[in-house]
């Protein structure tokens, strides 16, 4: 009854944010600040998190694929596929829903309960419209350049274990990065991330938006959204894969 | 001129305003007042439009706010300026925009014409101007409110609502408040309806003022009856304090 009762809510929210804006230049004004927010701040932690996941896979890769009847270059390739199927959208996603998912609810839920909401509708502003849309788009847009450039660095990782350590020599691993690439597998991964980025940034401005008491329901709204953002994450998964590579 | 005519609402089988009916006039100081949990914050929220009623009218000079669609609500509430108990001022922008915010959505002046109004709201409400560069966080809540005063007023309002303006205020900047919001009332011809349990507001700016009990209307007049009303809940309420009391023996 709650799943019907999230999911029907859910639902007209999204019908009163996917509207025309009421004042575009507001939009306009609002969209970089988000660009800012939700994505360039993203990167310290994509940064981090794609290069030691890159170095660690190919390590890892490396140990688990010692048979001699596999060529030299398996780890590279292994290493490579992984980061461009699964890890730099999939699992990057899911570490995003944390840190986008609880900044959006905790601002939105925030402003509810300080009756800032309360204060645009009765300006005549679509409160929902105003405050969601830009950061739904903004994050759709980051979203694909987040994935490639971590994709990147996941293989610089990797790069850096065979230039700095005796588990993989760099040139079976630049073979490996380089062997039968499948330039798909790209754009499945960029379709995928999109449809994540949308999932995220409106499950946790859902949750925000019918935030309801003081600060400890705006941590369980934070909460909320990136659990909630999270399972809806792996079942979008789940069916993209399903629909693009099944 | 605000009209609410035989309003009922209810929350999950509970009814919280039965049958209240009232006239708020313009150019005058309306105040609904009344205990905490008395119905006066639902009242307010359902004639502003926030809660949906279960039968009766509420007329904004004759536009019966029930049954309009939410694009005429959002129209009508245009010339609906609202001062809320916590201030509710945008965090992320500074004083200066916060008062700009509602002129750059709906004003179609220019970004010169929307300053200078900005500047005048700002004045009118005796804001230095040195406070207009810093966020709300940074300012006090008496300033915050004058702030927010200057916002609600920034697209001349017909109507003005204020829910409890002198929460969290001394008594000293409660009066300026208080006088403020009186002020621009007359000033400029709004419908102004306050909601508070300041009985120091109520005797400085209450020139209409309604008496909700238990979700009734039980009493409607001015400051100047409202010490002489046989009515024991509005007795209660008027003379719980020391100094309201002391007020009356000397009255007597």
């Amino acid at each position: 009854m709650s799943l019907l009762n999230d999911t029907g809510m859910y639902v007209l929210l999204m019908k009163r944010v996917l509207v025309q804006p009421d004042r575009w230049r507001m939009f306009f004004r609002q969209f970089p600040k988000e660009l800012e927010k939700l994505g360039l701040q993203s990167l310290p932690i994509v940064i981090i998190i794609s290069v030691f996941i890159g170095a660690i896979m190919t390590i890892q890769t490396k140990l688990n694929s010692s048979n001699p009847l596999l060529p030299t270059y398996t780890t590279g390739l292994v290493t490579r596929d992984t980061l461009l199927l699964e890890f730099s959208s999939t699992i990057m996603c899911l570490i995003l829903a944390g840190k986008v998912g609880s900044n959006i609810a905790s601002e939105i839920g925030t402003m509810r309960i300080t009756e800032q909401i309360d204060a645009l509708e009765i300006m005549g502003v679509n409160s929902a419209n105003y405050l969601i849309l830009p950061k739904i788009v903004a994050f759709v847009v980051m979203i694909p350049f987040l994935v490639i450039f971590s994709m990147a660095l996941g293989l610089v990782g990797g790069y850096f274990v065979s230039l700095f350590t005796d588990v993989i020599s760099t040139a079976d691993y630049l073979t490996g990065i380089q062997y039968a690439f499948v330039p798909y597998y790209v754009f499945y991964s960029v379709v995928k991330s999109l449809v994540f980025a949308f999932v995220i940034t409106s499950v946790a401005s859902y949750y925000g938006y019918y935030a309801r008491g003081g600060a400890l329901d705006v941590g369980k709204a934070s909460t909320n959204a990136v659990v909630n953002g999270s399972i809806l994450v792996l079942f979008f998964n789940l069916l993209i894969t399903s629909l693009m590579l099944g | 001129m605000i009209e609410v005519k035989n309003v009922d609402k209810s929350f999950d089988g509970n009814k919280v305003l039965k049958n209240v009916s009232a006239v708020f006039e313009t150019g005058k100081t309306n105040m609904i007042i009344g205990q905490s949990g008395s119905g006066k914050t639902v009242l307010m929220k359902s004639i502003i439009g926030l809660h949906r009623i279960d039968n009766g009218r509420i007329e904004y000079d004759g536009r019966n706010l029930p049954d309009m669609r939410m694009s005429d609500i959002r129209i009508l509430r245009r010339e609906v300026g609202m001062l809320f108990q916590g201030s509710a001022l945008f965090d992320s922008l500074s004083v200066m925009e916060n008062v700009m915010y509602p002129l750059e959505m709906f004003s179609p002046s220019t970004k010169e014409e929307m300053v200078e109004r900005a500047r005048f709201c700002l004045k009118q409400v005796n804001l230095e101007e040195k406070a207009f560069g810093l966020a709300p966080s940074e300012i006090s809540g008496g300033m915050q409110k004058r702030v927010a005063i200057a916002r609600a007023i920034a697209l001349q309002p017909k109507y003005l609502f204020c829910d409890e303006p002198n929460s969290g205020l001394d008594p000293k900047t409660s009066l300026i408040i208080d006088q403020l919001i009186h002020e621009i009332t007359h000033l400029f011809g709004i419908t102004t309806i306050i909601n508070s349990h300041d009985m120091n507001s109520v005797m400085e700016i209450g020139e209409n003022i309604i008496f909700i009990e238990n979700g009734e209307k039980a009493w409607q007049g001015n400051n100047k009856d409202i010490f002489h009303v046989h009515n024991e809940a509005l007795n209660n309420f008027v003379f719980a304090s020391e100094l309201f009391k002391q007020v009356k023996s000397v009255n007597q």
